[in-house]
């Protein structure tokens, strides 16, 4: 910048993600998600016009490491990486070195010889990321680990409500489905608690984790003391990939006793937001009426995800060791 | 802590820019207004309000922020990004005119970032530059095509630009040695 009055007016704007890598919403404070979030804010104004790309991380190298099938998360990623000008490259694990053998920390310590700047992580393993980030020198962006956290689903999730309602202190957002395997439940729990919100959580006893009011938020297995006055009904993904036991007895019984239905919406607000993370399951977590009608913002929160994920991408790859003033 | 400019001055300033615009422009057809965040933006509100008081005529507005585009993003391993904020351009800058406005002309980094930003946009027909202040000390070859004041200065000093909308006071202060 050559003029030294904008010069000092950033220094004195600027907070930063004091952090190499992002590996959960946990260790953010609530400055450093509004700090994401308004960056966002400035990165979706970029996907709006004719020439969707900006020059801010020419040079930069993001490698995408997918241990688990994603399409959404994936393009949303590789979509963002490029709207910066970032070399983007994906690894998919079936045509990758891993059906040889090869162990997580040799496989990432081998692109690491390559000097990538940053690795977006897709595991199966919960802590896979944290692991990641003791072993490599590249900035570590968890784009989900196990059933650990989904820390860039939550701030889409996030800046999609804040768009709309302008807040999220003092809302009223119930989270339907299965509690005890998401991610995306855990990351959304400690942004939203973070930002002040009103989180029910609501599914099957058997899906609900034992200890989970020690978050902040309000347990419930009753779907209509959930969802009455909610500003947001957020649903989540019965996941049949990560049931090993029979947690409830029919998907079509679920979807009788707490899938999303029109006539179970009326209890909500007038000015309700339905929210899904995908893939849907539809008739077992939602109705099809749901999914696709007014109140839905289900594909704006796929629209979201690119903005948020360069905002991501922008504020971590200043590098690590963040100062106030530097 | 010498006050260059006060907000008499500023004014007067901004209105003859506003006269010069529309005598090389002969009018303000095609033209259109780009001001550069932060101060270039209240800066070029100012210039639209003269220009229509003068003309008549309604000159579209909008502001850029050229954080994405700044050459030095990546040079420091060790420092918080910039901030980034919205570009907010509602008109089509194809085949216009644009005056883009900033406060401060100094090395011209700033000036090349907005014009690779701009021109992202689209194809403008010329791009014309407004600064309030010229303080010298190029290190690139750009030129404002209007200048508020043209102020000798030292690369230790500093020039501050202080806006009403802003700062809540109007005057333009050129500030010795430390400061940024």
């Amino acid at each position: 910048m050559n003029t030294t009055s904008q010069e000092i007016d950033q220094k004195q704007a600027v907070t930063a993600l004091r952090r190499k890598d992002l590996l959960g919403i946990a260790e953010l404070s609530a400055q450093e998600i509004e700090l994401v979030l308004d960056t966002a804010e400035a990165m979706k104004e970029v996907g709006t016009r004719p020439i969707k790309k900006v020059p801010a991380l020419r040079g930069k190298t993001v490698i995408n490491l997918f241990y688990e099938p994603s399409t959404r998360t994936r393009t949303s990623f590789e979509i963002a990486e490029k709207r910066l000008s970032a070399d983007t490259l994906n690894i998919a694990i079936g045509t990758s070195s891993v059906v040889k053998g090869e162990t997580l920390a040799d496989t990432a310590l081998n692109l690491e010889a390559m000097s990538p700047d940053m690795i977006v992580l897709r595991h199966a393993s919960s802590g896979a990321c944290h692991f990641l980030s003791r072993v490599c020198r590249s900035a570590i962006i968890n784009a989900g680990d196990g059933m650990h956290e989904h820390p860039t689903q939550a701030l889409l999730d996030a800046f999609t409500i804040r768009e709309r309602k302008k807040r999220l202190a003092g809302l009223k957002i119930a989270i339907i489905g299965d509690l005890l395997h998401s991610r995306v439940l855990r990351s959304n729990i400690h942004l939203l608690t973070k930002l002040g919100a009103n989180v029910w959580v609501c599914g099957p006893p058997t899906l609900i984790p034992t200890d989970i009011r020690r978050f902040g938020v309000t347990p419930t297995s009753v779907v209509d003391d959930a969802v009455r006055d909610a500003d947001v009904i957020m649903l989540l993904r019965i996941q049949l990939e990560r049931m090993e036991g029979a947690y409830f007895p029919s998907l079509r019984e679920y979807f009788r006793v707490f899938g999303m239905t029109e006539s179970r919406m009326l209890l909500a607000r007038p000015d309700v937001m339905i929210m899904h993370p995908g893939p849907m399951n539809r008739g077992v977590e939602i109705a099809s009426e749901v999914a696709d009608g007014p109140y839905s913002v289900i594909l704006d929160q796929v629209a979201n995800g690119v903005a948020v994920r360069m905002a991501v991408l922008y504020l971590l790859a200043g590098g690590a060791e963040h100062e106030e003033a530097a | 802590m010498p006050v260059v400019m006060d907000a008499d001055r500023i004014g007067r300033t901004l209105t003859r820019i506003a006269h010069e615009i529309v005598e090389r422009n002969k009018g303000t057809d095609d033209l259109a207004l780009v001001g550069v965040r932060t101060r270039g933006v209240p800066i070029a509100r100012r210039i639209a309000r003269t220009l229509r008081e003068i003309t008549g005529h309604e000159v579209p507005t909008g502001s850029l922020d050229i954080t994405l585009y700044r050459d030095d993003l990546m040079r420091h391993a060790v420092g918080p990004q910039p901030l980034v904020r919205r570009t907010d351009i509602q008109f089509s800058i194809d085949d216009r005119k644009i005056l883009l406005v900033d406060d401060v002309l100094y090395t011209g980094r700033t000036t090349r970032a907005a014009l690779d930003a701009l021109i992202d946009y689209g194809r403008p027909k010329a791009i014309q530059l407004i600064v309030l202040v010229d303080r010298g000390h190029r290190e690139l070859p750009i030129k404002a095509d209007y200048v508020g004041k043209n102020l000798p200065t030292a690369p230790e000093e500093s020039v501050q630009v202080r806006l009403i909308e802003i700062d809540g006071e109007d005057e333009v202060v050129l500030e010795t040695g430390g400061g940024a």
